[in-house]
């Protein structure tokens, strides 16, 4: 842990940090990127429906034929090249139902069968079996992932602010397409294992986007009130401080995740897990790379727009150019002997978290008051 | 949620830490107790990792409208057979069209096939019909009835309260008509408290206009039957039989008068009713459901009426109530057979009840099928067997295996980075657990709650997200230790904020919880279900149970004393010289958070 904890201590004093905001044309450009990517995918490969969205055939042996599962299913799947359902039923026969077969493949697929069972060929019945994911649950789906969404906005926009909902909400498509799109490339078939990933994933990425914004509102806290930084080193700052919790979170989240579709689906061979597994893990990465790549850049690129902030720069601007011109020129305002930045009052900032932020230097987010001076601390006592 | 100013109570809570935490304690006690004495000790699996039973559905054509049976149709029976077995969308039934007529229902291993059976095979065409005549059940030539006197239940509607003393008197008054025909459910079918249902969406085709014009084409005074056709069937009719009686009421078209029958007491006496045509039918009820009528200490079945229902009953109740008896009763019509004929005394709107001597189960059973509305067809039971799991063990197997690596590899990695905070994390994660499994154990039996592989994936996957509240609460106290505090005060400084973060983002996910469960079906709800309790049990835990342990634990030397294995050690945290420390312990604690 040491290096790792002095790692978190210096990220935490600004001693070392990666300027996130700086290079966020770079990783505007790699996202882009990849959902170009992905939406090519999607556009030339297409998703891989399972059986469940779209029906298909379903072939039954008779009744005690006492086939074998296994052979039944690997047979299916072979033939058609499709993800193949078996399921034996009370009297001894089997179902199979295999996804979107023309009559061709199905007779190609009934005759392996009946080869593979050793039943006669007109002994297994095929018909074609509709979806149990139909339109209406579908529907519904998209009706309420729409509500969902203009509800979080809203909810976002009270919370914090209107850039933070907008940055939130692009961060979460950039997920949710990426997932999509890999889906598509990998070619996984697409199950309701797969929506309901997806679905987990909504949550997650939205989730973390908020643990990092609230993290950037309690940090930018009083920041019209100093000229120290700008909205985006503040941002910058606060992204840093909070990269500790973001790694770790990550890690925890991802870890079981990657136990299934590595171990469960790759060693144990679990077709199933690689479906659900796939989408959660590939989710989880890109909702942690979005909120701390993506999510927080594009709220300092809004901010910087409002004429506020705008002055903020420039303010800051002359004075390092001022401090520059005496050959003084100190980084970032990091110094501590530049405290005259410091807000005693700044409960009359914008946020509401500014009380918490009053009670004491202990913001371990780098505030724009210069973070842990024993002298702010003392004048507040 | 979160704002500023909530729960400025932390002194009560950091006071006595000691409380909440056997708070919790017994919380989970009592449910995996509850669990035991339930004798679910496992949740119950949904159909592709345990099975169940197959229900295979034939629709039957109806002589002369075999048209009716196809793609359109099949589809929208799909709909409603899913939305009758997977109503809260957590019991993971799976209702699918295999060939051209055939419906496929899949139930879990667990869920009462029995009930489910008649769920999924019950048309429910519901239908408002007037009556014409009414007499005992039997082949006998009717006696016409005499008129139920009434008087007792007028002031019935506007005074709901005396339901229950009515009853008996208009007991007595039923239509004595027969002393072998119970009228049944004569006065108390029929309620409307004054409210009128404000819903939208009044859709009524099949209640044909003209039907409605005139509400009672057949009320011809009581023994002069519509026609004469309907009039002998009527006399022939044996309500007795029960072959008669589930094929009399096949084939009615709802513009066209009837024959039916209906019993009043659970099927031991029948009576033969003459109805006209439908008034009303089963697309102009809003919302139906089964509940305990208190004052009579029966289970009935309610129903709100759309806007455009309510209108078409104000309308015929208003004619009907004009009528002497037994054409003021209103029969109720499900499937061919009268459930209820209640009398109309003055003009109604909004909700009618069906009171039929239902058990409890049957009550909530048909106020759920009215609910979906009625099939496009009627369907036939082809089999009933049992179906092996989709997946099979070795898939949840591997899944538990795989998870529980994952789990492994998580807890070594928090020891290795948290150290000693790592015990509460790994505590708290178990609580987490514990609580999550005995609710899913036993929600279960309650609520038919099934978990399919998918759910269990999430499940795993929202351990992560509750570490992730651990996480932030850490690192808040780190940050307070590096401010330079000592640990007691740095666990206090650090938790409103904590607090605050993780009440924003878990109401976040909350919502989504809460928005998909409302507006979807099927395994969508089921997942908000999931995410839903998840991230309740989160909150809980954190605050019930990893602040307390973290307040307790700050006063043990090992973590207070910041032992480099504690994972809180000052110095491995970089905190501030020890000067400026000194001066900050000595410092009494401000105000969390003003």
């Amino acid at each position: 842990m040491s290096r790792l904890g002095s790692i978190g201590v210096r990220l935490y004093r600004g001693e070392i940090g990666y300027d996130f905001v700086a290079k966020r044309k770079f990783w505007y450009a790699v996202s882009i990127l990849i959902t170009i990517t992905a939406i090519v995918g999607l556009a030339v490969r297409g998703l891989n429906m399972g059986i469940e969205f779209k029906g298909g055939a379903v072939f039954s042996t008779p009744a005690k034929s006492n086939a074998s599962v296994s052979v039944a299913q690997e047979s299916a799947q072979e033939s058609s090249g499709h993800h193949a359902i078996v399921q034996e039923l009370g009297n001894g026969s089997l179902r199979i139902q295999v996804s979107e077969l023309d009559t061709a493949s199905a007779t190609k697929v009934q005759k392996q069968l009946s080869t593979d069972l050793n039943i006669p060929v007109d002994k297994i019945d095929a018909e074609l079996v509709g979806p149990s994911w139909g339109e209406q649950i579908a529907n519904k789906a998209w009706t309420g992932l729409g509500i969902f969404m203009v509800l979080v906005v809203i909810y976002l926009a009270i919370a914090f602010e209107w850039r933070m909902a907008i940055a939130a909400l692009i961060a979460l498509i950039h997920d949710l397409t990426i997932t999509v799109g890999v889906y598509a490339l990998v070619g996984f078939e697409v199950t309701p294992g797969t929506v309901i990933g997806l679905l987990t994933i909504l949550g997650y990425s939205l989730y973390d986007t908020v643990v990092v914004f609230d993290g950037l509102k309690e940090g930018a806290v009083g920041i019209t009130k100093q000229s120290q930084r700008t909205y985006s080193e503040v941002a910058n700052r606060s992204l840093n401080a909070t990269l500790v919790r973001s790694i770790n979170t990550t890690i925890v989240a991802l870890l079981p995740v990657a136990g299934l579709l590595f171990i469960g689906g790759g060693f144990l061979g679990a077709g199933m897990l690689n479906d659900i597994s796939l989408s959660l893990f590939v989710g989880l990465a890109a909702g942690a790379y979005s909120s701390i790549f993506i999510a927080t850049p594009l709220v300092a690129d809004l901010k910087e727009r409002e004429p506020q902030m705008k002055a903020l720069r420039k303010r800051v601007l002359a004075k390092r150019a001022a401090a520059h011109a005496r050959g003084d020129f100190s980084d970032e305002g990091d110094d501590p002997s530049h405290g005259d930045g410091d807000d005693p009052e700044p409960s009359d900032g914008p946020f509401d978290a500014a009380p918490a932020v009053a009670a004491g230097p202990s913001s371990p987010v780098v505030g724009p008051r210069g973070r842990g001076r024993g002298r702010s601390s003392g004048r507040r006592r | 949620m979160a704002a500023p100013n909530r729960g400025r109570r932390p002194a009560g809570a950091q006071g006595k830490p000691g409380r909440t935490l056997v708070l919790i304690l017994i919380a989970m006690v009592a449910l995996t107790g509850g669990m035991f004495l339930s004798g679910h000790t496992t949740p119950r699996l949904g159909i592709d990792l345990a099975g169940g039973t197959t229900i295979t559905l034939k629709a039957e054509a109806e002589p002369g409208k075999e048209s009716a049976v196809n793609e359109t149709n099949m589809n929208t029976a799909v709909g409603i057979i899913e939305r009758r077995v997977n109503g809260l969308g957590v019991s993971e039934a799976e209702v699918q069209t295999q060939g051209r007529e055939n419906i496929i229902v899949n139930i879990p291993k667990g869920t009462d096939s029995e009930q489910a059976r008649k769920q999924v095979g019950t048309t429910a065409q519901l239908y408002f019909r007037p009556v014409v005549t009414v007499a005992a059940g039997g082949a006998t030539p009717q006696q016409p009835p005499s008129p139920a006197p009434s008087a007792s239940s007028k002031d019935k509607a506007t005074d709901p309260d005396k339901a229950g003393d009515k009853a008996s008197p208009s007991a007595s008054g039923k239509p004595s008509a027969s002393a072998t025909a119970q009228g049944r459910a004569v006065t108390e079918g029929l309620k409307a408290p004054a409210t009128t249902s404000p819903s939208p969406a009044a859709s009524s085709k099949a209640a044909d206009p003209k039907a409605t014009q005139s509400p009672a084409p057949a009320p011809t005074p009581t023994g002069a039957p519509a026609t004469t056709a309907l009039d002998k069937q009527f006399a022939t009719l044996n309500c007795m039989d029960a072959k008669s009686r589930a094929t009399i009421g096949d084939g009615a078209k709802p513009e066209n008068p009837m024959v039916a029958c209906g019993s009043n007491d659970g099927g031991k006496n029948w009576e033969k009713y003459i109805l006209g045509p439908a008034e009303l039918d089963g697309k102009d009820v809003e919302d139906a459901k089964g509940q305990m009528d208190q004052q009579r200490g029966i289970w009935i079945v309610t129903m709100d009426f759309t806007k455009g229902g309510a209108k078409k009953f104000t309308k015929i109740t208003s004619k009907l109530s004009a009528q002497q008896s037994p054409q003021n009763q209103f029969a109720i019509v499900l499937d061919g057979e009268v459930v209820s004929a209640p009398q109309v005394n003055q003009t109604l709107s909004a909700n009618a009840e069906i009171s039929g001597n239902f058990k409890q189960q049957e009550a909530q059973d048909l106020g759920n099928i009215l609910s979906y509305g009625a099939l496009p067809l009627s369907f036939e039971e082809q089999s009933v067997t049992t179906v092996s799991a989709a997946l099979g063990s070795e898939q949840l197997k591997a899944g538990l295996i795989a998870g529980a690596i994952g789990l492994a590899l998580v807890i070594i990695y928090l020891v290795a980075y948290y150290r000693g905070l790592a015990a509460i994390a790994i505590l708290s994660l178990f609580v987490s657990a514990g609580l999550t499994y005995s609710l899913m154990a036993l929600l279960g039996p309650g609520i038919g709650f099934a978990l399919n592989l998918p759910a269990v994936c999430g499940a795993i996957v929202a351990i992560g997200i509750t570490a992730d509240s651990f996480i932030v609460y850490f690192e808040r106290i780190r940050d307070e230790i590096r401010e330079g505090r000592t640990l007691r005060p740095a666990v206090e400084r650090a938790w409103p904020r904590a607090r605050r973060t993780i009440l924003v983002s878990d109401f976040v996910s909350f919502l989504a919880a809460a928005v998909l469960f409302l507006v979807t079906v099927g395994k969508v709800q089921g997942f908000a279900f999931t995410l839903g309790l998840t991230t309740l049990l989160d909150v809980v835990v954190v605050f019930f149970f990893t602040k307390p342990l973290m307040t307790i634990m700050a006063r043990t030397p090992f973590f207070a004393g910041g032992h480099p294995w504690s994972g809180l050690d000052p110095k491995r945290l970089g905190a501030k010289p020890p000067l400026r420390r000194t001066r900050r312990t000595s410092a009494p604690t401000e105000p969390k958070e003003a």
